[in-house]
């Protein structure tokens, strides 16, 4: 390309500097504003309060302060649905891939109709709002006694995450020559040691992306988990939106923001390290369409 | 691959599909025909000093035993449907014929329940998902300018607002539009209203609530359209600039073209998660000015003690149906293709 001229290039520079601060600058402000106290983050005088920490300083002694994380951590024990999150995310992920895997390579290896049935049927509940399986899931669950538990939402989780898991695996095992587990077919391998000895060692790359949106399915899940799970037994992001309704009103609102700050974090982390195969998934989905 | 080692490699994926995603649908549809059992008031007399006098009670009791004997209620046929909550046909009957002006009949359907859901529902899809799109390309444009070494910060900070939790992404911009809080104080400040809030200003509310989806699904197509831009064959956009084409020409006639088959897949499958809409109006406490259809099903089933199973289960075949119009052409799609590899 030829350089751009001035005028277009000021443009699109502005327009990246003002993307780039729309895309930041939340997360940003919100992080700043959890080491503050509430007068200073949410202040009725000016939002360079937010930013001096004024207030803060008047009540704490210092310019920032812990009392939000210290609020959500240690007083409303924000722990413990970090740690059921972290057996609801990694649990779902590993179950999704386990099943999926199996049913991804069975579909990128049969050609007949009823493989083609699947697909549509997987496409068709992929687009199902997980809120109106749920309105199915309550009474059911209710009459069986499994409302409430861990394992129940892991499963529901993994069922509803099935349609899209089995899509991606299944377009990335088409791109795996068939070939390959077929010349081990030959070799006097059954179906089930082709896959294990020639396939798993090849498809790492597919499997990691795919686990990287279960991953994310089961840690942005607010529909499921809120619905399905008793008090004790809540993952982070429906304690973060009963701590609205429990917390606004007594005026400790920063436990709110500092919970919520606490669980960007991972995700950030996540973007960091996974932003290739992140970028990659996505665009595979959207080349097969 | 032979039947039977297909169906066992498949069998865990199918089975946990089937009771987990096509059992519930049924469910779904058979509760919405059902409604909540009415109360079973029980004449209790109660003796004071002042006489006896006569007092209607619920029977706790007869309560529970109706409630274990049939839990899912009494039948109710399409009432569910039909009533004032959902179509509300004797609502529409009277609205329209007792207004004849068009603002009269669009104000007052806008106070009934599901109509109001759903044009916020369908105004946040057919919004957002054209806007996303275009701020999507936009980025994908300017982001492919950049020089190489801070393309890959870029696409870091880019991709930030699609990962985020939906719930804490909304709760992030619901703060900082509180009146109390940066954005919510300026906007008070620039239209010089200090009353000026989510909560008075239903327009505002629609605002923001449509801001945050462009924010969040930008970067989807941002995604998408840079790849695509990288398939761009090189050669056409260099034959089309010796022909003299200017770069808005290039871009015009080369690229958006080669970028159609992405947009279009991009178009269906935004339109398709948008019409979920659902945590933005817990995260923004919209309810009293937007709520959308998955809200009224989570309202329905959180509503304190007594979950309206028959009402949520209506909504959500409704919610269901409307799904399924708008996959309509992928599905088509995709049956073309597949009829054409297999001829």
């Amino acid at each position: 390309m030829p350089r751009q001229p001035l005028a277009l290039k000021t443009l699109t520079n502005a327009f990246l500097v003002f993307w780039l601060l729309a895309a930041v600058f939340p997360f940003a402000w919100t992080v700043w504003g959890s080491f503050k106290v509430e007068a200073d983050f949410f202040s009725r005088q000016s939002w360079w309060y937010a930013i001096e920490g004024i207030r803060t300083t008047q009540q704490t002694g210092g310019a920032f302060t812990l009392d939000g994380y210290r609020g959500a951590w240690i007083l409303n024990e924000f722990w413990k649905p970090v740690i059921n999150t972290l057996i609801v995310t990694i649990s779902v992920t590993f179950i999704s891939l386990l099943v999926g895997t199996l049913g991804g390579y069975a579909l990128a290896r049969s050609n007949r109709r009823y493989a083609f049935w699947i697909l549509i049927a997987a496409l068709v509940f992929r687009a199902m709002p997980p809120i109106t399986l749920v309105s199915g899931y309550l009474l059911p669950f209710f009459q069986l006694n499994i409302w409430g538990f861990l394992p129940t939402t892991i499963i529901v989780l993994v069922a509803i995450n099935q349609p899209f898991t089995l899509w991606m695996l299944h377009s990335f095992f088409l791109s795996i020559p068939k070939d390959l587990d077929e010349s081990a077919l030959v070799d006097g391998c059954t179906r089930f040691q082709a896959f294990r000895m020639v396939i798993i060692p090849v498809m790492w790359p597919g499997v990691i992306t795919t686990g990287l949106f279960s991953f994310l399915l089961g840690y942005n899940d607010f529909a499921v988990t809120s619905m399905l799970l008793r008090q004790e037994n809540q993952t982070m992001i429906p304690k973060i939106a009963s701590f609205l309704g429990s917390i606004q009103s007594e005026g400790n609102v920063m436990y709110a923001v500092a919970a919520v700050v606490s669980a960007t974090v991972p995700l950030f982390v996540l973007v960091l390290f996974f932003q290739r195969q992140i970028v990659s998934g996505l665009t595979a989905g959207a080349v097969k369409g | 691959m032979p039947h039977r080692t297909f169906f066992t490699f498949i069998f865990p994926s199918i089975l946990a599909m089937v009771l987990f995603i096509t059992l519930p649908i049924i469910s779904v549809a058979v509760q919405s025909m059902y409604i909540e059992h009415p109360a079973i008031l029980t004449t209790v007399e109660s003796c004071g000093p002042f006489g006896c006098s006569k007092q209607s009670k619920v029977d706790v009791a007869a309560m529970a035993k109706l409630k274990a004997e049939e839990p899912m209620g009494q039948f109710a046929g399409l009432s569910n449907y039909l009533n004032h909550n959902h179509l509300a046909l004797n609502d529409l009957r009277e609205i329209f014929s007792q207004n004849n002006s068009f603002s009269g009949i669009v104000s007052a359907l806008m106070n009934l329940p599901f109509y109001r859901a759903l044009a916020f529902t369908l105004t946040y899809c057919f919004v957002v998902t054209p806007l996303a799109m275009m701020l999507g390309f936009a980025i994908a444009l300017a982001v492919n300018t950049m020089p190489k070494i801070l393309k890959g910060p870029a696409i870091f900070v880019s991709i930030l607002p699609m990962i985020i939790t939906p719930l804490v992404g909304s709760l992030i911009l619901a703060w900082m539009f509180n009146p109390a809080g940066i954005f919510g104080a300026t906007l008070q400040w620039l239209a010089n209203d200090p009353g000026l809030s989510l909560r008075a200003s239903p327009v505002l509310t629609w605002i923001v609530v449509l801001v945050y989806g462009v924010w969040t699904n930008g970067p989807f197509s941002f995604v998408i359209f840079y790849a695509g831009l990288q398939t761009v064959p090189q050669d056409t956009v260099e034959s089309a600039r010796i022909d003299g084409a200017s770069r808005w020409q290039i871009t015009r006639f080369v690229i958006i073209p080669h970028l159609v088959p992405l947009a279009t897949f991009v178009a269906l499958v935004q339109l398709m998660d948008n019409f979920r809409v659902f945590e933005p109006i817990v995260g923004f406490s919209a309810q009293a000015n937007a709520t959308s259809l998955s809200w009224l099903v989570f309202n329905d089933l959180v509503s304190s003690d007594n979950p309206q199973f028959g009402s949520a289960g209506a909504t959500s075949v409704i919610t269901i149906i409307g799904v399924l119009i708008l996959l309509s052409p992928v599905l088509l799609r995709t049956w073309r293709d597949f009829n054409r590899k297999v001829v």
